[in-house]
This record gives C-alpha cells, structure tokens and sequence, in this order.
C-alpha cells in the first residue's frame, strides 16, 4: 500500500538505465508497448508515411487487391476501396484518428471522473450522495446504446465523439477514485494537514490527488482499449467521425458491402489495426495494473 | 428483505427518471428538436406544424410532461419508415434478441466457467495459459469484426454457415459466438480469480483439515462460493448483450432490436431511435433491479444483513 | 510411565520455495517435538517464527509454494510423511483435527451449522443424514451452546465469535481424535470469553482423553493450560520441556525476555521491557544463533555457528550454547528422553 505521498516519479536520469533494465526483468511488455508507440509515431508523421491522399481516390483503381494477389499493384500495396482510395494511407490516417480520439476521450473521462471521484469522496455527505447517486444511475444505463443514441443525436464530428466518450465512460473513475479516496481520508498525512490548517481544495490537490493518480493512470490505459472499441463500433454504424475522414470502424463498414464477393482486404486489415490497438494496450494495462497497485487487481 | 428490495426499487426508479431526463434533454438541447422529428425533406410549414403538434413552444416542464405521459401510456411515437407504432416494433424484434442473447449467454457460461475452473486448479500450467489468450483475445477484438471475419471464412470461402438472416439454428451459430466470446473471456477471468480466491479462503482450508476430499473441497465449499460473483455478473451482462447485440445484429441482418436502432439511425427515422433507447434503458434498469433481488435470494447474507 | 508418544516429530523442516526458485524461507527448521496421549504441549512464539507453518505440516496441508524437506513425524507408529494424499484425508478430521484462528472466516457462509458439524462425520464415518445431524446437534450441545435444536438449521453469520469459535471445536473433535491442534483459538475472542473457551476446551480435552497441541503467542494462557511447552523462534525450537520447570528457570536467553516481557503486579519497574531488535527475515539467516543479533548475552559462538539442541538437565531441551554443562568442551548432545 502506498505510504507518505509516493507518486509516480521518474528516476533520475542517471538511474535511467537500470530502471529499463529493472523493467525488462519485471515482465514489462516491450512488445505492446513498442506496437502502442508505434501507432503513435505513424499517428504524428502521417502526412509523411501516407503514399497517398485517403480521403480522394482514383475511380479507376478501385477495389484493387494487395500487391501481392492477382491483379494488385505496388502502388497500392494493401489494395483499395469502393471509391479507389488506397486502404494503406486510409490506416494511416486512421491511425491518427484513433490515438487523438482514444487519449483525449480517456483524458477528458479521466480528469472528470476522478475529479468528481476526489471530491465526493473527500466531501462526502450530500455531495457524495448526489455525486454517487449519479453514478450509480448512469452506470446503471447501457453505455453503448447511450453513446449510439448521443452521436445519432448530436451529429458527427470528431470532438463530439470525444465528449460523447468521455460522458460515457467517467464514471468508472469515479467509483474508484471515490473508495481509494475515502481510505486515504484517515491515513496519518491528511490528518496532519487538516491539523495544520490546509484548506480542503489544497489538500485534495496536494496530498490525495497524487495518491489516487496510480489507479487513474491504471483505469485509463485499460480504458483506452474499450474506447477504441466504441469509437470504432461508432463509425461503423456510421455515426462516428464522419466521412470522408478515414477511421479504422468506418472502413470496416464500407468493407461490409463487399464481403460477400471475397473482398477480404477491406475487411481484414483494419480490423487487425484495431486489434493490435486495443490488445497492446490491454496488455499493458495489465500489466500496470499488477505492477502499481495491486489491490487493483479486481478491476 | 422488505425494506432490501424497497430501497432497490426506489433507485430503479430514480434510473428512470434520470435516463428519459437524459433523452429528452439531449435531443432538446442539440438543436431543434423539430428537425427530427420531421420526416427528411419536409418544408418550413411542416416544422412548423410540428413545432405546434409537440408542443415544442410550449415551455420545458410543459414539454417534459407530455412527453413522459405518453412514455408512461407506452406511446412511443410512430415510425417513419415502417408506418407503425414504435412500441409495437420493438415487442416484435425483442424475442429475436433475446434468442441470440440466450444463445451467446449459454455459449459465454459453457465456455467460461468451466476454463475458469480449470484455469484456477492448474495455475500457470497449460490450461491456464491457454485460458489467458482466450481470454485476451476476447477482450480485445471488436465483436463486429469477429463477425464480419466469421462471414469471410463460414460463409463466403467455407460455405457452410448462412451469412445473414435469421430462421435455423445454423443462422443463430456465428452471431452467438461474436457475441457471446467477449463475454465468455469476461466470464472466465472472473471465475478463475474467484476460485483463486475461495480456495485461499480460511473455511476451504478448514475444509482439507476435516479430511475432505478434494473433490468435494472444490466441488461443494469453493464451486458455490466462487460463483456468486459471476452469476450476479452473467445476470447484468445478459441485458448488456442484448444492447450491445447492435452491431452484431447488424452485421448478420439479425431481426433484433439492435438491428431495429441501426434502421432508426439510417433511415433517420427518430422515434424508433427515441423509443429503441429508451426500452432498452429501461430493460437494463429494470433486469438490474431483478438480479440484485435474485441475488439476495441465493446468499443468505445479503438478505439478513440489510 | 515411559510411553510411546502419540505424535513424535524428528528434525522436520519445511521451506517456502519462491515461484523462481530463487528465495528459500526456512519456515520450520529442523523441528523435534512429541507429545503424550491426554498430555497439552503449548507451543510459543512471535508471528513469523513458524508456529502455524508447523501446524500445517503435521497435517500436510500447506500452500503450493511450500516444500516438507525432511524430518519424520511419528503419528501413533506410523510415519505421515510417507502416507499418500488420500490416506492422509483419513488421518485429517479423524484421527487429528484442527482449530483455526478465526471463527468468521473458518466457516462457509453459504452452509448450515449443521451441514458444517455433520459433515466430517457423514465423510469418515459414511453416516446418514440423520445420523450425522443427529450427532451434530449433541456435539453443539455438548460444546455448550443453547437450544442447538435452532442453531442446526442457522447460519454463520447469525451467530456471535464465541459461539463460532466453540461450533469449530465441535468440528474439531466431532470424530473423536486422538490430537487436536487448536492454532490460536483465542486470539480473536473478547477477553471475557477466551476464559470459558479455555475452560470448554480443557474439559473436551478430559472427556475425550485428546491430546492437545496449543499454538499461542500468549504465555498467560500456556501457563494455565498447558503440561508441556516449546518456545519457537525463526522457524526453530529453542526451548523445550514441562512448563513449570521452565518457567521457573529458562534456559535460553529468548525465552528469558518472553517471561520478563510479561508485565507483573508486583513489579516496580518503570517501563515495560520489549526485547530489542527484529525478528530475522526467514530467507537470510545468519550462520550462527538466530536469536544471537538481539540476544544480551550472546558470545562469539554465538554468531559463528548454530547450537544443536542442548539438554541442561532431563526432559528439557534449550538450542544455546549457554545450556552446555561445560562450554567450549566437547559437549554432549543428549537426546531428550521420554520422562
């Protein structure tokens, strides 16, 4: 358990070398890790990456295979879609939409879940009731059908996926936030504090906060991957990012109407994108989860 | 138990009311609600009248109130495209789903309690490493995809399996098993640490001191014990299947009605959207309510301690 | 009378191994102990000195990770080490049971009393249901708990610690055993019932003929119900013998401060005396006495090499260089002897 205010720290830079080594020897899950960043960089250069523009294509090459079947070209090495666009460029550039749409959703769910969670927690009386009554009520709803409802709704756009995300999937923050913060709330520190006359938004901010942070950071990275999943289910039932903006979901759908003539290509590649997404990042969750906290390991 | 079940009843309510709150408040809020409510393509006189149908100049409370009483009177509206009250479509898509839920509920449980068990007897053995990938994989592959793969492979180079559509038991095989295999990853995991964690309890060890077999040790002290928690979860996933059947059913043309949503939202056809929502918030809410009660019934706990 | 002992345990050790291999956790370390029919042995110790561990392995029953690596205990001739899982099932509950700590979490939530009680005897006996509740309802009565006829049917969670407590002991001796093992049954009573508990267990104890093995780390409680004790420290026994003789004169200096710890009316002492230092972590002990970093009147022996079990006078046995009757000398090292 974490005693007197141990936060996440990095060491030091001299010690940098044997913490890597002190993480390969714990387990650490190198390959995931590499894949997640991976993603990332193809996400930031993925003007420079792209052989060619994804949202226009030529109509002439459409629905051409990859390279590597009968009738495909190098020029579009993993093949193209219904509108001749090249299905390599369009997951790059899903790329990007999955990495920003993903982390900002997390980050946005995070800092409101575990805001309310600190508070509630830290206030209790009717704050809390109302503030768990809440969540226990929205998390009583179904969330998919709820983000499904949202985004039909409000109409598509990237930042509206991102605040409808991250409405949706606050409250597993806070549920925990709020019971992390309510043991901490008779630890020796906080009582101290109290007694010397903080205020109780300084202590929330300076003494809880970097105590609950590990759990967060925990939350966050297994819900990247059920955020990606959503994101994805979205777009492919065509009320996520809207097109002509490649999303990975999007062109899962767009695959679907030419699955029956054996068009795999369309179908496979992004879906083995979102895969690899969302199983690095379970994969590390897991593992950080074991490794930062594990009292954790219910989740 | 009275008062256990009264309290329960008392939130369920509250779920409600905060999920038609959320509903009316969202489509208020993002625009005007006329646009859609209106059919596509209709013209200024049209929204007009509309505007003055629903009462939509009308203020908010007044508004609210009109609309919750013909939830309440379960008038739904009526669809767009089919013509028919939104009510009726959904009570004649639900079975369809509940079949497909049933099916992969079955498929998740048969899968995943037994992996579970043996996962935890035999710790980082085979089976148990077996079980994690499993596992894993399930958790992390959109169940869409897994369907749409599902196709390429049974349906489209195999032949063997119908790709879409409902009717025979072979219609039913691959939708259940896209659905089902997240949930029967889900199952599993909770199960084995469950074990785990009866078979590292005081009473089971008590129960190797009196000289039980082992057998009956697992069997009888740890099998019950460990199982609660994952029937209570089974209980609340059933209802989460049927919502996040979605996709599912729309990948396979299931007649469900998460196929019914996905129709609302292409055809832009708003009260099935609205309604659709609506029934299968109050579903979720609703079964929640009846698991936490079953649930006390099972333990003996539960039922004395409140 | 020399006798047989019921249960004679001969440089039994057991190991916590770590999943690499790469931690060994000498839990008990070359332990010999025996006790009589109807005799009570106490055995004494801090938390981590291997007392529980040893209770576990006389009735092998211990965690995956934890390895018997020698030794031999001699249970009414025969030896258990040798005995196979399904005949060690026999000897548990039937011919040896056990008493655990804590009452709450020793029994099932989900069973009757009477499930739990009958249970034991349904398996080793292969009696009826009848029979067996039957039976369970006389042992609940004969523990001292009122109107079992209602208790059979009523679960854990309905009854207070104490009358948990005493439902566990009626599992305990439900098959009549020879030895009953209670591994601190009294820690977690409220001081006014550990007294009647006592009381019920020695009274079981005399109407049964058992034999009673007592772990406790409370030496008030040795004094009243215990024949025979053995203090334990860092997985060894350093002091054994009658409990009077012991107390009246310790041999090794451990045993020394646990009397001395023990906070008397009489005393004019102004603070309590605690004994300095740590316990010893268990996977990296020194070469020499365990007790000797903290020991006041440790010598350079001490910290070289590890005193064998010495025997200062018969019937007792100390592990301290100290006990020899001529230190430095070749000193014979006796085997206790059955008094």
């Amino acid at each position: 358990m974490t005693t007197t205010s141990e936060v996440l720290t990095l060491p030091s830079r001299a010690a940098r070398f044997g913490f890597i080594r002190g993480l390969r020897l714990s387990g650490f899950p190198l390959i995931p890790t590499a894949i997640l960043l991976g993603i990332a960089f193809v996400a930031v250069f993925a003007n420079q990456l792209a052989p060619h523009n994804p949202e226009v294509g030529s109509l002439v090459a459409r629905f051409k295979p990859p390279f590597w079947e009968t009738g495909g070209t190098t020029k579009y090495l993993l093949g193209t879609d219904q509108l001749g666009r090249d299905v390599l460029s369009r997951l790059i550039f899903g790329a990007r939409v999955s990495m920003v749409v993903s982390i900002t959703a997390v980050l946005f769910a995070g800092v409101v879940g575990t805001t309310l969670g600190i508070i509630s927690g830290y206030l209790g009386g009717w704050v809390d009731q109302v503030i768990m009554r809440l969540v226990d009520t929205w998390l009583a709803l179904p969330a998919l059908t709820f983000a499904i409802f949202l985004a039909a709704i409000v109409g598509p756009s990237m930042w509206n996926i991102v605040i409808i995300l991250g409405i949706t999937y606050w409250t597993r923050y806070a549920r925990v936030t709020r019971g992390e913060v309510l043991s901490l709330k008779e630890r020796e520190f906080v009582r101290l504090a109290i007694v010397a006359g903080c205020s109780k938004w300084k202590i929330m901010l300076r003494h809880i906060l970097p105590n609950v942070i590990n759990s967060a950071i925990v939350i966050g990275t297994l819900m990247v991957g059920v955020v990606i999943i959503t994101e994805a289910t979205l777009s492919f039932l065509g009320v996520g990012v809207p097109p002509p903006q490649p999303a990975w979901g999007l062109m899962l759908s767009d695959g679907k109407q030419s699955l029956m003539v054996g068009r795999w290509w369309l179908t496979v590649f992004p879906g083995c994108c979102i895969m690899l997404m969302v199983l690095s990042a379970n994969i590390l969750g897991d593992w950080l989860r074991v490794k930062l906290d594990p009292q954790l390991r219910q989740l | 138990m009275k008062q256990f079940v009264m309290k329960r009843i008392g939130y369920c309510v509250l779920s409600l009311f905060l999920l038609s709150l959320t509903i009316f408040f969202f489509v208020r809020v993002t625009g005007d609600p006329a646009t859609l409510l209106v059919e596509p393509g209709a013209s200024p006189e049209d929204i007009a009248a509309i505007h003055h149908q629903f009462g939509l100049d009308r203020p908010l409370i007044v508004q609210y109130g009109l609309f919750m009483a013909s939830v309440l009177t379960g008038d739904l509206g009526q669809s767009f495209y089919y013509r028919t009250p939104v009510m009726e479509l959904y009570w004649s898509r639900l079975p369809n789903s509940v079949m497909l839920a049933s099916a992969a509920m079955a498929f998740s449980l048969l899968i995943g309690i037994p992996s579970g068990i043996l996962a935890s007897v035999r710790v980082g053995r085979f089976w148990d490493n077996a079980g994690k990938v499993f596992a894993l994989l399930g958790l992390s592959l959109p169940s869409f995809w897994v369907g749409l793969v599902m196709i390429l492979v049974f349906s489209v180079y195999l032949g063997w399996l119908p790709s879409s559509g409902s009717g025979t038991p072979l219609h039913l095989i691959m939708p259940a098993f896209a659905l089902g295999w997240y949930f029967a990853a889900s199952h599993m995991r909770l199960t084995r640490s469950s074990m785990l964690e009866v078979l590292g309890s005081e009473y089971v060890k008590l129960a190797r001191l009196k000289g039980l077999p082992q057998s009956l040790v697992i069997a009888k002290h740890a099998f019950k014990n460990a199982l609660i928690p994952v029937l209570t979860l089974a209980g609340i996933n059933f209802v989460i299947m049927i919502s996040v059947a979605v996709v599912v059913e729309t990948v396979f043309a299931w007649p469900g009605v998460g196929r019914l949503l996905y129709e609302g939202i292409a055809f832009r056809d708003f009260p099935v959207v609205q309604g659709t929502v609506l029934m299968l918030g109050a579903m979720t809410v609703v079964v929640n309510l009846v698991v936490d009660v079953l649930y006390a019934v099972i333990d003996p706990r539960i039922r004395l301690a409140s | 009378m020399p006798s047989t002992p019921l249960l004679e345990l001969e440089n039994l050790s057991t190991h916590y191994v770590s999943a690499q291999g790469t931690r060994v956790v000498r839990a008990v370390d070359d332990v010999s102990l025996r006790i009589h029919a109807g005799e009570t042995l106490g055995i004494v110790g801090e938390s981590g000195s291997g007392k529980s561990t040893l209770a576990l392995t006389i009735l092998r029953v211990l965690p995956p990770a934890a390895r018997i690596v020698r030794g031999r205990m001699m249970f009414e001739g025969e030896d258990l080490l040798r005995k196979s899982d399904e005949e060690m099932q026999k000897v548990r509950g039937r011919r040896i049971a056990m008493i655990l700590q804590d009452p709450m979490a020793s029994l099932n939530p989900l069973f009757t009393i009477g499930n739990q009680v009958a249970e034991p005897i349904r398996v080793h006996e292969g009696a009826s249901r009848a029979t067996a509740w039957g039976r369970a309802r006389e042992l609940l009565k004969s523990v001292r708990i009122p109107s079992p006829e209602t208790r059979v049917t009523q679960y854990p969670h309905e009854m207070s610690g104490g009358m948990r407590q005493r439902i566990v002991g009626a599992i305990g001796i439900s098959c009549e055993p020879r030895l009953l093992i209670a591994d601190e049954p009294t820690t977690s009573l409220d001081l006014t019932i550990q007294a009647q508990y006592l009381k019920l267990l020695r009274d079981l104890q005399r109407a049964h003929g058992l034999a009673l093995i007592f772990i406790t780390h409370n030496l008030g409680i040795v004094a009243k119900m215990c024949d025979q004790l053995a203090v334990m420290y860092a997985g060894r026994v350093v002091e054994s013998g009658p409990v009077s003789r012991i107390f009246n004169a310790p041999t090794h200096p451990y045993t020394e401060a646990l009397l001395n710890s023990i906070p008397k009316m009489s005393d004019d002492r102004q603070r309590l005396t605690a004994i300095e230092g740590q316990p010893p972590d268990l996977s990296k002990l020194p070469p020499g006495c365990a007790f000797a970093p903290r020991c006041p009147r440790a010598f350079d022996r001490c910290l070289q090499s590890a005193p064998p079990e010495i025997a200062p006078e018969d019937g007792r046995t100390a592990r301290c260089w100290l006990a020899t009757p001529v230190i430095g000398a070749a000193a014979s090292v006796l085997r206790r002897e059955a008094v």
